[in-house]
């Protein structure tokens, strides 16, 4: 089980636990706010952009060239920003710490 | 299997330049063919504006002339823009609920199963207008009942047999809403009619021309959109009845099929934007006051980002498409038409063995140096029992 702990804009801190799926299916079940998830997880819709934390960041990784392109017209862009249905629960580090970005 | 094909008529304009023209009403459109681009220019709304002053203008073709009120929050610019989309974006994400979709299973199962009873159906107006009119019962909140005009009205509501544009058929609807708002301000009730009648935004009440211009964007941004994505659908897999069989095998796999078919007809064939300085586009010079517009069609189908990106991929793991237009003004009605496609296909793969077209005429869009298909006028179809 590995512990993911989402941070909104409003500073709320919602710590969830989980095996499989994506980090993203993992925002919306636990109700995080400013996750919504919209196209499912096809990298269509952008709303599910999060700012990893950067020391978390070499463990990510970087995203591939086509999140790359949705990124660069997103909101609130940063060297941190992933689209969070794009990270595997089972590929991220434990204790990962995700910022919200809307 | 050529009936559900939609070819991409854009290839080799948007790999020559990246852009086509189209001359609409005498007021020239830029149509933005690659999905970079297009993207570029939805992000980028003070340049390419929604908001200006003349109403109507940012639609291909213009409703300049047959149109006064202002579509909002579709016709307004950050930072209005957000305060609007504030308000109602809570309510356009009703269809997230249990019980919305429940009521919505059930709209969905009794249109499915009519047509099961019957012999054959024509899809356009027997299924997918009925389809599509007692669903947005559930999207405004009031009397199932209401569907049964608006049905009546036919497919063709914004357009005769030979013009795109009728500003009688406009006016129809328009005058409808009208009564419909005095309706609900002489009886309140939980509708959205209601939700915007009592709505605040930056310390004031909306005006009645405010709450019709959220009114109009409601019917008219999810009618034609809504019933060519249904029909199409149809036509897909009535040709591909192994596409069907793998729906009921896999159902895991109905997000990504859903998105897929939504990429692949791009059910609206572009959107426009007015420039506001002069630019550039694909290295090509663009005057202020002139227009563009953003042909998702195009993008969906752009070499560079989808492979294979004339066939429907059912289990297209990423698919940044952007069939729900991109960035500031996105589709509201997302979340509606998404709940649609899911329990439609659901329906159709628990329901239905196979589907026959028997008879197809296809509705060809005319935009000067393309020609596009984007649905059916009508759509002969017998349905078979599972």
């Amino acid at each position: 089980m590995k512990t993911i702990t989402f941070i909104t804009s409003d500073n709320e801190k919602i710590i969830t636990e989980a095996n499989s799926g994506s980090v993203m299916e993992l925002a919306v079940k636990n109700k995080v706010k400013g996750i919504d998830g919209d196209c499912g997880g096809v990298c269509s819709c952008a709303t599910c952009h999060v700012h990893v934390e950067p020391s978390f960041w070499n463990a990510v990784g970087a995203p591939d060239e086509l999140e790359n392109d949705m990124l660069e017209f997103d909101d609130n862009v940063s060297d941190f920003s992933r689209l969070s249905c794009q990270l595997q629960v089972s590929e991220v580090p434990d204790g990962l710490i995700l910022k919200v970005a809307k | 299997m050529e009936k559900s094909k939609f070819e991409d008529p854009f290839k080799e304009a948007r790999q020559d330049k990246g852009f086509g023209e189209m001359n609409d009403q005498n007021d020239p459109v830029k149509m933005i063919l690659g999905h970079k681009d297009v993207r570029k220019c939805a992000h980028n709304w003070k340049t390419f504006q929604s908001g200006g002053e003349e109403v109507g203008r940012i639609v291909v073709p213009s409703e300049v002339h047959i149109r006064d009120t202002r579509q909002i929050p579709f016709e307004v610019d950050p930072p209005q823009h957000k305060s609007y989309r504030d308000l109602i974006d809570p309510w356009f994400k009703r269809p997230l609920e249990a019980d919305y979709q429940t009521k919505l299973t059930e709209i969905i199962e009794k249109v499915v199963e009519d047509a099961l009873a019957e012999d054959n159906v024509e899809v356009v107006e027997e299924f997918a207008l009925k389809l599509q009119s007692r669903a947005l019962t559930l999207l405004l909140n009031i009397p199932f009942e209401a569907s049964e005009l608006w049905i009546s009205w036919g497919t063709h509501v914004f357009r005769s047999e030979d013009t795109a544009l009728d500003s009688d058929k406009a006016n129809i609807l328009y005058d409808y809403i009208d009564a419909q708002i005095d309706k609900t301000i002489a009886n309140p009730d939980d509708s959205l009619y209601a939700l915007l009648l009592n709505a605040e935004i930056d310390g004031r009440k909306l005006s009645k021309e405010e709450v019709k211009g959220v009114v109009i964007l409601t019917f008219a941004g999810g009618r034609d959109t809504v019933i060519n994505a249904v029909t199409n659908s149809i036509a897909y897999f009535a040709e591909h009845p192994k596409s069907l069989e793998r729906l009921r095998e896999q159902p895991e796999i109905l997000n990504t099929a859903i998105e897929e078919l939504i990429r692949y007809f791009s059910p609206l064939t572009q959107m426009g934007r007015v420039v506001t300085e002069d630019t550039q586009v694909c290295e090509h010079a663009i005057k202020a006051q002139s227009r563009i517009s953003m042909c998702w069609a195009s993008a969906n189908r752009d070499e560079r980002v989808f492979e294979n990106a004339n066939e429907v991929v059912l289990d297209r793991k990423v698919n940044p498409h952007v069939a729900f237009g991109f960035g500031t003004h996105n589709c509201l009605g997302a979340t509606h038409a998404r709940q649609i496609m899911k329990i439609l296909l659901t329906t159709l793969s628990k329901k239905v063995a196979s589907m026959e077209i028997i008879e197809a005429k296809e509705n060809i869009e005319g935009l000067d140096q393309f020609k596009r298909k984007v649905g059916f006028d009508s759509l002969q179809v017998q349905f078979n029992t599972l």
